[in-house]
Formats: structure tokens, C-alpha cells, sequence
């Protein structure tokens, strides 16, 4: 897939500066998705700013999926445009790929592949060269404590260790955005907490971090969240400019308000 | 985390009896030592409770704590290898045909027919336990007109939130006295959580128990009693407000403008016990309960945080549980 073995990094196109001087990873702007004559995104408008953890909540139904998947490069619009690491999503989706990383609960390491087996499977679609995978593969289980684990099939693994892991991997190749869909899904709530310290890991090293989640206290942890409802953004602000607007406690009332309101 | 706050009083009329809350009432549900493994993985280990007639009881933990073992024990799908459980008296091996007839179960994975309709399935449902939906009806009837205009739909053609409602009516057309809910509000959104909580509200007040599992600490406080359960063994039982009473550490609530930043210098203080995010504020115990909020406040305000608060705070469920864990 990848022809030139030093990666994108060096062909990545410039990213637009927003009003405030960050720089513009995601560039939403009257997207539009259909299917048959149901609306499933509708005029969205949004820009993700580089460092930035962006929470993209959503009742069930709302658009959220959808959304995702054509920021991802796996599904197209209807009309509007958006760029994504700089690249448009209707030109250059394989580029877009290259320069994000994706987790889902359900979908994201091999089961039956050993952690060794799975990190050189994504390092060889990712176009990491052998010497360079070797070495961040130790730094990956050193840091996350896993260097026992290393022939361990995926399958056998803890839950929690298994999300750790996911999450790792999707960053393994640097890429500028990583999409968590529903990622603390099932674990105690202490691997919970713990999972947010790698996020967060990741943000300060710039990695922007775009998350779904039905836990509203996990709303508070993103700079910026937007709501969606019946496919529109409904909302989107820092968590404390959403509960002042929406006179709310906690981003469980301003969930609440939002999506309970307009039906 | 107070998702599910809106309900405020948790209990029913007369279920606030201490004979209740004590556990002490007519055992509806009762589960005497039960273990149950799969080869080398121990899922359930000596686990005792016991459910009234008429509560709402709630199962709590995470992933691998153990809850589908057990309901599917209680269910009749699973022989345990040790100990004894009873549902009104019947025994789960000797009487499954019984309990079979006496419960409704929605497992936690959609497992109604995704080829037939919304109709066809609520149709089989009542053919199978030799009942009819007009029989039946007002028991399903809120949660029923909700999908109703969808009845031609193919069950597999519905949204989570149909399917979830759909599933529920199926369990409830045999009009059983107790009802076992496996995770039913996983990987929903809030609103449709809140308002699934409602549905068994009415449940209850119907007069059927309710055995319900979740990973979401938040929806312990809507039960009357639940057990907190870990990697198969269980942690605590007894009412959600017992549980928070019987917290005794000193916790506090903190938050700074740079909140990444304060948790990393809590956990680098020496006094310091644990530091957790909680929505907008650290939830933080000290060493001891002797460590005071102005020691936290003036070892942060010389690390330079803005916007500083700190005061005292009751625990969650969540913070019991927390607690708990690391015991």
C-alpha cells in the first residue's frame, strides 16, 4: 500500500489556522450524508484543532457512526466538504488512512494473533520498517507494563489490558488523529481512569484525540465536546461554556436537555 | 457520576421496611454457594444472595465479574458445579421446567428472531409459553405502543433503542413473576438509559422482581439492594445508600484549570492515598483521614493552580466500589 518507505510525514499537506491561531486537523463544513431520503448527517459544521480531545456524543441514532466513517475514509457524503489531516474525503481517503489511527471496543486487535503478532501486523500496514517497529514495540510494553505478555494470544488477555493495548497500537504510527469509538466500554472503573491517562498521553504529544462515549464524566475530560441529535450538531462547546448555556450541573444535564428536548 | 439522578427516590413504598434492608424478608431469590468455572477460568466463586419477592436487585461490576454466569445459572442454561439456587422455592436443576415458565430473561445480546417482525416475534414469544398477546397486553402495553407503529419491521431492520423494547416485551408476555435483565442498558446513551430505568420502575410497581446486571456504577442507586461484584466474587451487598453510609474514608473534591496536570501532582504528593478523575472535580483520599484539605490546597497552590478548589464530598457508588477494589 505504502510506496514511499519514509511514511506521509514529509508530503503532509499544510493544515489551515483557525481563529485562534491552532491548527485545523479536521475541517467540517456543510456535510451532508443520505441514505435514501433519510437524513443521516445534516449540515454539519465543525473544525478539531491539533492536541485537542474532542468528545462526539450522540444519543443512539444520531449520526455519530456515520459521521465517523466518512472522516475516516470509509464512507463518502452526499455533499459538502471536509478535509481530515489536511486531506479531502472525497480525492484522497487512502492518504487519510495513513495519517489516523482507529479503536473500537469490538474491532481492533486480532484475537487469535499473539501482542508480538499483532503489532508487526499493524506496523506492516502501516509502513513501519522492521528496525523502528522493534524498538517502539519495547518502549510500547515497557511503558504499559505488558513485556510478560508479549506471546500472550490476544484472546487470553484482561479487557482492560486489551483496550491499553488497542489504544497503543492505533498510535503506533504516529498518526495526527486518532478516532476512539466507545473505547472504555465494560472495564472497572479504575481501568477506566487509567485509560484516560494514556489519552491525555496522547494529546500532550500532540496526537488529536476525536472520542465517542455514553459515560457523561468522560465528557468533562475533552476540551471541547460536541452533541449531535437526529443528525445535527446540536451543541458544541468547552464542557463549562455547555453548562453555563444550558444551565447545567454536569454534561449529564446538558446530554439530557439536548437530546431529550428535540425529538 | 450522577447519570441517572432525575428518579430521586430510588425505593418504593414499603420497600424502605428494615426487614428489607436487611435482607431478611421472604428469600424470592435465593443463590446458597454457588462456583462455576470454564476449564482453568474460574467465572463465579461461592457466591450467596438472596432477592425478595417484589425488589428491584441490582448486579454491579465490571466485565468478567461474573453476572451472565450467574444469571444464566438462575435461567437454567448453565448447571453450576457447586452450590444450590431457587427462584419462589423451584429448584434451578430439578425444576428448570418450572422456573422456565415462572421467568422472563433478556440475555445480553439480542437474541430474538431477526427475520421475523416486531408482531412475529411477540407472537412467538406468547405461542411458545401457550399464552396470547391480548392475554397479556397491559403488562407490555407502555413499552409496547412505543414500537408499535414499527410492527411490520423486521426485528433485525430495528434501532438499538426498538430492539432493546422489543426484547423486553418478548420477556414480559408470559406475564412472569420475576424478570432477569442481562446488561440491558450497555452501550446505550443516557437518555434511552433513563427512560429503560422508568420502564422497570413500573415493572416493579407491577409487582414483578427484577434481577438486573450493569457495568454502570450510576445505576446502582436506582436499585433497592444490589451486590457489587469483582472477577466473580462478590464485593458487598445491601442497599445503595448503606453501601455510601458505610464509606467511611475522608474523600474530597478537587479541581484546578490545568486538571491533567493536577492529577499528576496529587499522585506525586506524599500524602496522597488515591486520585481519580470524577467528571469535572478529582475525587482524592489521603494517606490518612487526618490529612487535611488545606494540606492538598497549599501543596497545589505552590505548584501553581489556578482557579483552586477544594471541599468535602460524599462518595458514589462508583467511589465505593472503587475503594473496595483496592482493599
Amino acid at each position: 500500500m505504502s510506496k514511499n518507505k519514509s511514511q506521509d510525514t514529509g508530503f503532509l499537506p499544510p493544515l489551515s489556522e483557525g481563529a485562534g491561531g491552532g491548527l485545523k486537523v479536521i475541517e467540517v463544513h456543510n456535510l451532508v450524508k443520505k441514505f435514501g431520503s433519510f437524513v443521516a448527517n445534516d449540515h454539519l459544521n465543525f473544525d478539531v484543532y491539533q492536541g485537542e480531545i474532542f468528545g462526539f456524543l450522540g444519543a443512539n441514532g444520531a449520526g455519530k457512526t456515520t459521521a465517523m466513517k466518512i472522516l475516516c475514509g470509509l464512507s463518502s457524503p452526499t455533499s459538502g466538504e471536509a478535509k481530515v489531516a489536511g486531506f479531502d474525503i472525497y480525492k484522497e481517503t487512502e492518504k487519510i488512512k495513513r495519517n489516523i489511527g482507529y479503536m473500537s471496543q469490538k474491532f481492533s486487535l486480532y484475537e487469535d494473533l499473539t501482542v508480538a503478532e499483532n503489532i508487526r501486523f499493524f506496523s506492516g500496514v502501516y509502513g513501519i520498517s522492521p528496525a523502528d517497529r522493534k524498538e517502539k514495540q519495547d518502549k510500547l510494553l515497557k511503558d504499559l507494563g505488558l513485556e510478560s505478555a508479549k506471546d500472550s494470544l490476544i484472546g487470553s488477555l484482561p479487557l482492560g489490558w486489551k483496550q491499553k493495548l488497542a489504544f497503543s497500537v492505533a498510535i503506533f504510527h504516529e498518526p495526527k488523529i486518532v478516532f476512539l469509538d466507545e473505547p472504555t466500554g465494560g472495564v472497572d472503573p479504575i481501568t477506566r481512569r487509567k485509560f484516560w491517562d494514556l489519552i491525555y498521553e496522547a494529546a500532550d504529544r500532540g496526537i488529536t484525540v476525536f472520542v465517542t462515549t455514553h459515560y457523561m464524566d468522560e465528557a468533562e475530560y475533552c476540551n471541547r465536546v460536541s452533541i449531535m441529535n437526529a443528525g445535527r450538531i446540536e451543541a458544541l462547546d468547552t464542557p463549562k461554556n455547555l453548562k453555563k448555556q444550558y444551565s447545567a450541573k454536569n454534561m449529564d444535564e446538558v446530554f439530557l436537555k439536548i437530546a431529550r428536548n428535540t425529538e | 457520576m450522577n447519570t441517572l439522578k432525575l428518579i430521586n427516590n430510588p425505593l418504593q413504598p414499603g420497600s424502605e421496611s428494615p426487614l428489607l434492608r436487611r435482607g431478611l424478608g421472604e428469600a424470592f431469590i435465593s443463590i446458597q454457594h454457588i462456583s462455576k468455572s470454564y476449564g482453568d477460568v474460574q467465572a463465579i466463586s461461592d457466591i450467596s444472595l438472596e432477592v425478595q419477592k417484589g425488589e428491584l436487585f441490582g448486579l454491579i461490576g465490571p466485565d468478567g465479574a461474573g453476572k451472565t454466569t450467574l444469571m444464566r445459572i438462575l435461567m437454567t442454561l448453565l448447571i453450576q458445579d457447586k452450590g444450590s439456587a431457587t427462584m419462589n422455592g423451584f429448584d434451578v436443576i430439578k425444576d428448570y421446567k418450572k422456573i422456565r415458565n415462572m421467568v422472563g430473561y433478556m440475555p445480553g445480546r439480542f437474541s430474538l428472531y431477526q427475520d421475523l417482525t416486531v408482531e412475529e416475534n411477540l407472537n412467538f414469544f406468547a405461542t411458545v409459553f401457550k399464552t396470547t398477546v391480548a392475554e397479556n397486553y397491559e403488562l407490555i402495553r407502555d413499552i409496547y405502543v412505543q414500537i408499535e407503529p414499527f410492527k411490520n419491521r423486521l426485528a433485525g431492520k430495528l434501532s438499538g433503542g426498538m430492539k432493546q423494547k422489543l426484547a423486553l416485551s418478548c420477556a414480559l408476555i408470559h406475564k412472569p413473576e420475576i424478570l432477569i435483565l442481562d446488561e440491558p442498558t450497555t452501550g446505550v446513551d443516557a437518555v434511552s438509559r433513563k427512560e429503560f430505568w422508568e420502564m422497570l420502575k413500573n415493572l416493579q410497581q407491577k409487582g414483578i422482581t427484577i434481577l438486573v446486571s450493569t457495568p454502570y456504577m450510576d445505576e446502582a442507586t436506582l436499585c433497592n439492594r444490589v451486590a457489587l461484584m469483582q472477577k466473580g466474587k462478590v464485593l458487598d451487598i445491601d442497599t445503595p445508600a448503606k453501601l455510601v453510609e458505610n464509606y467511611t474514608r475522608k474523600l474530597y473534591a478537587i479541581r484546578s484549570n490545568d486538571m491533567h496536570r493536577l492529577i499528576m501532582d496529587l499522585r506525586l504528593y506524599e500524602k496522597t492515598d488515591s486520585a481519580y478523575a470524577f467528571g469535572q472535580y478529582l475525587h482524592v483520599t489521603g494517606k490518612d483521614d487526618e490529612v487535611e484539605a488545606t494540606e492538598f490546597e497549599n501543596f497545589l497552590m505552590k505548584k501553581d493552580h489556578e482557579n483552586l478548589e477544594v471541599f468535602d464530598i460524599q462518595p458514589t457508588i462508583e467511589d465505593v466500589f472503587m475503594n473496595m477494589m483496592n482493599e
